[in-house]
């Protein structure tokens, strides 16, 4: 692994161009990519190897040959890591192998499977609307991203977890250094040690009051905590990962999927008129706009061919889900957005065990979230030049900053 | 006849098959995928696909 000069290869992440959100990886950073499965330079010094067929990332992701366990030495990382704490780590299981994984993710299963999530609909549908209601009250033009993408995927998690919606300018603000690839290692502690302390405090209140409550966390206590399977450390950091994952990620797919969908008004004006369509509209919305644009990382830990590529033990490995989800192999006309075509196999939820157990709620948030925009307001449009818009560059889940319109 | 069996030992509960071919496969209170009975492969078009969604690879297609 030491042997590997680093200076020459291509620095990754690649940044989307500047005026084109929709280009996950642009023509320059393109033709310096030597193969499918090709090293590329880290901003923490070393390098991985990035991985960019949809069936490389497949067999990738599926595969036991890979850990994704942050704390191992030699890691791919894309910021310094925070000072390592056990307490820190527990409960998040994203970063974790093999049972210790599946043992906190079955926990969760059913909480988010279809038939669970179609029972809370109506509770979305509400949010939504309410969102919509407060948009429309206030003045013109209005910033979509404030307005709309960001509320209603956090008042909906709220409301699952059973956390209060009034704190969200704390929870939010922490959660921005969390996934921010250029915040230092102490803003990013101080983040994580805010973040816990708070869920500390609120599960504690739960857990003291005798009605914990029937929200996620009250039922996890009633079911979990009590009978001994699970301990409280563990259930801050699941309520940490949920919270985050929960809102950061659908907030930026409603904000870019709108600033698309205004440059196609045929979709847009299907999505009001036959919003059955809206399944297929949001899966292709997913592909094209593959959100986790800096891949999935992850760590060999043995030797294992990938596309053809003899990857040893130890080695750093990212799977680039966006370019995966351009494999002219798999999609045709890859670079197109169609929201008609077969987009099932998209990679934007990940592959394997860390599937995102999230997806349902995540699909049915972006259905009822654009349909009643179109809907409620059919006239919407953008109100600044789109090659203007700041976007998340930095951000471990892209998106815009800002989406200012009117209607 | 082809079929389709379940691990469930290996299943993450990511619903996939659920969402791909809901006359096929359910997930029970623990999340995790179930055939549903007496359907003898409605559509193998959908089955297959659901048996190449599965992100654990926890289905698979079974006889001829
Ligand atoms: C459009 C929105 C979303 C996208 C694009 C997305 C994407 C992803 C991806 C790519 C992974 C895999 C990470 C890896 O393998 O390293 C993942 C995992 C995860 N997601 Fe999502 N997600 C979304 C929404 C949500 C929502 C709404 C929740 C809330 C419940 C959620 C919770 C999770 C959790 C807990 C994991 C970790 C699963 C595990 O490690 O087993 N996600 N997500
Ligand atoms: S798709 Fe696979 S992992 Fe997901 S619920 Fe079905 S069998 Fe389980």
């Amino acid at each position: 692994m030491g042997d590997v000069v680093t200076d020459r290869l291509p620095l990754f992440p690649f940044l989307s161009p500047g005026d084109d959100p929709f280009t996950p990886v642009g023509g320059a950073d393109l033709r310096r990519l030597d193969g499918p499965v090709t090293r590329v330079r880290l901003p923490t010094g070393g390098w991985t190897w990035l991985v960019t067929r949809h069936g490389d990332v497949k067999q990738m992701l599926r595969s036991d040959a890979f850990s994704a366990d942050m704390a191992r030495p030699g890691f791919p990382l894309l910021r310094q890591a925070p000072p390592q704490t056990p307490e820190g780590r527990r409960g998040g299981f994203i970063r974790m192998d093999g049972e210790e994984h599946l043992r906190l993710r079955r926990m969760l299963t059913a909480e988010f499977m279809i038939k669970n999530i179609r029972r809370i609909e109506p509770l979305i549908g509400d949010v939504v609307d309410g969102a919509l209601t407060a948009l429309q009250a206030g003045q013109r033009p209005a910033d979509l991203v404030a307005g709309f993408a960001l509320p209603v995927p956090s008042l909906v998690i709220c409301h699952l977890l059973g956390v209060p919606y009034a704190d969200h300018g704390f929870f939010q603000q922490r959660s921005a250094i969390l996934l921010d690839r250029t915040a230092g290692p102490l803003a990013v502690r101080d983040a994580v040690t805010g973040l816990r302390s708070y869920l500390g405090r609120l599960i504690e209140d739960k857990r003291v009051s005798g009605t914990p409550g029937d929200d996620l966390l009250g039922r996890l206590i009633t079911e979990r905590v009590r009978t001994g399977e699970l301990e409280v450390g563990e259930l801050i950091g699941m309520a940490l990962l949920l919270l985050i994952a929960g809102h950061e990620t659908t907030a930026n797919m409603i904000g870019l999927s709108v600033l698309l969908l205004l440059q196609h008004p045929q979709v847009w004006d299907r999505l009001r008129a036959e919003p059955a369509q809206a399944d297929a509209v949001v899966e292709e919305l997913l592909r094209y706009l593959t959100i986790v644009r800096q891949g999935l990382p992850r760590q060999a830990i043995r030797d294992v061919e990938v596309g053809g590529r003899r990857i040893r033990a130890g080695e750093p490995v990212t799977a680039l889900l966006s370019l995966a989800n351009r494999d002219a192999e798999v999609f045709d006309a890859a670079q197109e957005f169609d929201p008609y075509r077969e987009a099932h196999q998209h990679l934007a939820f990940g592959f394997g065990v860390h599937q995102c157990i999230g997806q349902p709620l995540a699909r049915a948030e972006l259905r009822i979230a654009l349909t009643g925009l179109a809907a409620r307001l059919p006239g919407l449009r953008l109100a600044a030049d789109p090659a203007d818009l700041p976007k998340r560059d930095n951000s471990i889940v892209y998106g815009l900053a800002e989406l200012p319109v009117t209607w | 006849m082809s079929g389709v069996t379940a691990d469930r030992d290996v299943c993450v509960g990511a619903g996939m098959c659920v969402l791909t071919a809901p006359e096929l496969f359910d997930q029970d209170d623990e999340g995790l995928v179930v055939l549903i009975d007496g359907k003898p492969d409605p559509d193998p078009a959908l089955t297959q696909r659901a048996v190449l969604l599965c992100p654990s690879g926890a289905l698979r297609v079974t006889g001829s």
